[in-house]
């Protein structure tokens, strides 16, 4: 019996430095956000919040010239739920159309365009950021929404998630529908999309956490700082921070971080259940 | 694909037209123009170019930093795809075995998920920042001679952990869905036949999370080569020396702040081929090992 005991001590004991290792840096860098730049210069990072939490998130959110030089860290929030959302629901209508095209019609070119679906999956737009960078700027999309959102949504894995989740839909569906006459646009609107209810949100709460968390495309494509999104944010502090100069205002580099970090997070955490099984489909 | 599907002669081309249309535009032609691009050289002023064949291909291969960059990205994704798969490994089946707190458990191990990874790179940064920095004080207490803007295997062990920290979340909650998938009764027989859990897990368990392992196989690289992208720019930016420089941020790096266009192309088109060939190589000899 004891034997087992100490297993169960040691399980525990496990799980709380993983608990401990992936929570504390979050941790470390709210408590420090709290507190003063001389404090943090003086002493360090700080575990325990100071009394600055009020002051320095009304600076970063809502004071010109509080984090960058003209854009408020309000305006950055908004941005970056632009592209969250405006990802999230682009990607979800453009693949669910698509899969619906690809699972339930035969038609000519069906493997072709396929394969062709099939081929953004291995070449993501890092490896092809300047020609896509000229050919943005070529249509004049910089600095818009256009833009930055929708080149995001070439890449096809949403298309694949909604394709084998209609594959996994029983046939009959389909032959009692047409036996009802039901159009391929009424099966679609009536019967699909209900029956993918779940499948919609989870795959929306993923790409609203992987639109807000984009980074490279982002930063090639907003050139004025009122485009900025709070990931472009903080390689903008990062780079004030190197360049030194005066008193470095640690305390806002990491207040930016909580706020670029807290949206998502709570997403995340708030539909759990709904997430989990998403991501987890996505594999099948 | 369905038996029953409709028979339709132009309905299908409407549903599937708005995701060709951007694929061509925002994917299909930047990708030819990389192609094309990587053939020609450019004039000091962008003025003019002309055709050279392969030339760029082989001064990108012949380039010593573009080697190191290749180095550098091999070995960086091995440390960050098995450190992480097995620490995640650990974790979820600890996860899986307690009884008490195993919901709190799940949800405090995964959330890290959502975080950028440029948001975890400026929190490392700051972390091993030599002024205010616990890590950075605390590593040259303890005797290790820690300067990672000038050592490059310190600057290397900085990126690679924050990479880590950053994608155990997810290998977490494949891994600990993975596991709870197998059934009651497999883990009764096993627990008649094996007294000792650790080749409980290693002959039973781990036999049969190897579907989810050679998935989670092919999301860390692709996660290692492009993804990471966000934590070097915002740690190393590739210093010291261009020692942590992997090869994606090469490219952009070349592109962007040299404006060498063709050599940058190169670059890509032969980033694209490297993934092409990782990904038939995993799916022919890996997935092949893989009993479902």
């Amino acid at each position: 019996m004891s034997n087992i005991n100490w297993r169960i001590i040691l399980n525990h004991t496990i799980l709380l430095i993983g608990v401990i290792f992936m929570s504390l840096p979050v941790w470390v860098a709210f408590s420090t956000s709290t507190h003063s730049a001389e404090t943090i210069l003086r002493e360090g990072l700080q575990f325990w919040p100071g009394t600055n939490f009020i002051g320095t998130y009304r600076e970063v959110l809502f004071e010109q010239g509080g984090v960058m030089k003209s854009v408020l860290g309000i305006t950055m929030l908004k941005n970056s739920m632009i592209l969250g959302i405006g990802f999230a629901i682009g990607k979800v209508i453009v693949s669910m159309l698509a899969a619906y095209a690809i699972v339930y019609f035969r038609f000519r070119l069906a493997t072709p365009l396929f394969w062709i679906i099939f081929l953004t999956l291995l070449l993501p737009l890092e490896v092809r950021i300047i020609p896509s960078y000229e050919v943005v700027a070529g249509l004049g999309l910089l600095d818009t929404n256009f833009g930055l959102i929708v080149p995001l949504i070439a890449s096809a894995t949403g298309t694949f998630y909604f394709r084998q989740f209609f594959k996994s839909i029983p046939e009959e569906l389909l032959e009692a529908a047409r036996l009802d006459g039901a159009t391929p646009w009424r099966f679609f609107v009536d019967i699909l999309i209900p029956l993918s209810k779940t499948m919609i949100a989870a795959i929306l709460i993923i790409m609203f956490v992987v639109g807000w968390n984009q980074y490279l495309w982002p930063l090639i494509m907003t050139t004025k700082e009122e485009n900025y999104t709070l990931v472009i944010g903080i390689k903008q502090i990062y780079q004030i921070l190197s360049e030194g100069g005066e008193l470095p205002q640690y305390q806002k580099a990491f207040a930016l971080t909580i706020l670029a970090t807290l949206p998502p997070v709570l997403v995340v955490l708030f539909f759990q259940n709904w997430f989990v099984k998403g991501l987890v489909e996505s594999e099948k | 694909m369905k038996r029953v599907q409709f028979e339709h002669s132009t309905i299908p081309y409407l549903f599937i037209a708005p995701q060709i249309i951007i694929i061509a535009i925002f994917f299909l032609w930047p990708a030819a123009q990389a192609v094309h691009q990587s053939f020609l050289l450019e004039d000091a002023f962008g003025l003019s170019s002309q055709f050279v064949w392969f030339k760029n291909y082989f001064d990108t291969i012949g380039d010593a930093s573009w080697r190191q960059a290749a180095w550098f990205t091999t070995v960086f994704s091995v440390l960050v795809t098995f450190l992480s798969l097995g620490i995640a490994l650990l974790l979820a089946v600890k996860a899986n075995e307690v009884i008490r707190g195993a919901r709190t458990y799940r949800t405090t191990l995964m959330w890290a998920y959502a975080i950028a990874p440029p948001v975890a790179g400026l929190m490392g940064n700051l972390m091993f920042h030599p002024l205010i920095g616990d890590l950075y004080k605390f590593l040259n207490t303890i005797g290790w001679d820690f300067n990672h803007k000038l050592d490059s295997f310190d600057a290397g062990f900085v990126v690679v952990l924050i990479a880590v920290w950053k994608q155990v979340s997810v290998n977490f909650i494949f891994f600990l869905s993975g596991l709870q998938g197998i059934s009651k009764a497999v883990n009764e027989a096993a627990m008649m036949d094996c007294k000792s859990p650790t080749r409980r897990f290693w002959t039973i368990t781990f036999p049969l999370l190897a579907p989810t392992t050679f998935f989670l196989m092919v999301i860390n690289i692709t996660y290692a080569f492009f993804e990471t992208f966000g934590i070097i720019d915002t740690t190393t930016g590739g210093a010291p020396g261009g020692s942590t420089n992997t090869l994606v941020y090469k490219v952009f790096q070349d592109g962007f702040r040299g404006a060498d266009l063709g050599g940058s192309s190169a670059q890509s088109v032969v980033l694209m081929l490297i993934v092409l060939a990782l990904t038939v190589i995993q799916f022919r000899f890996i997935e092949r090992k893989v009993h479902y």
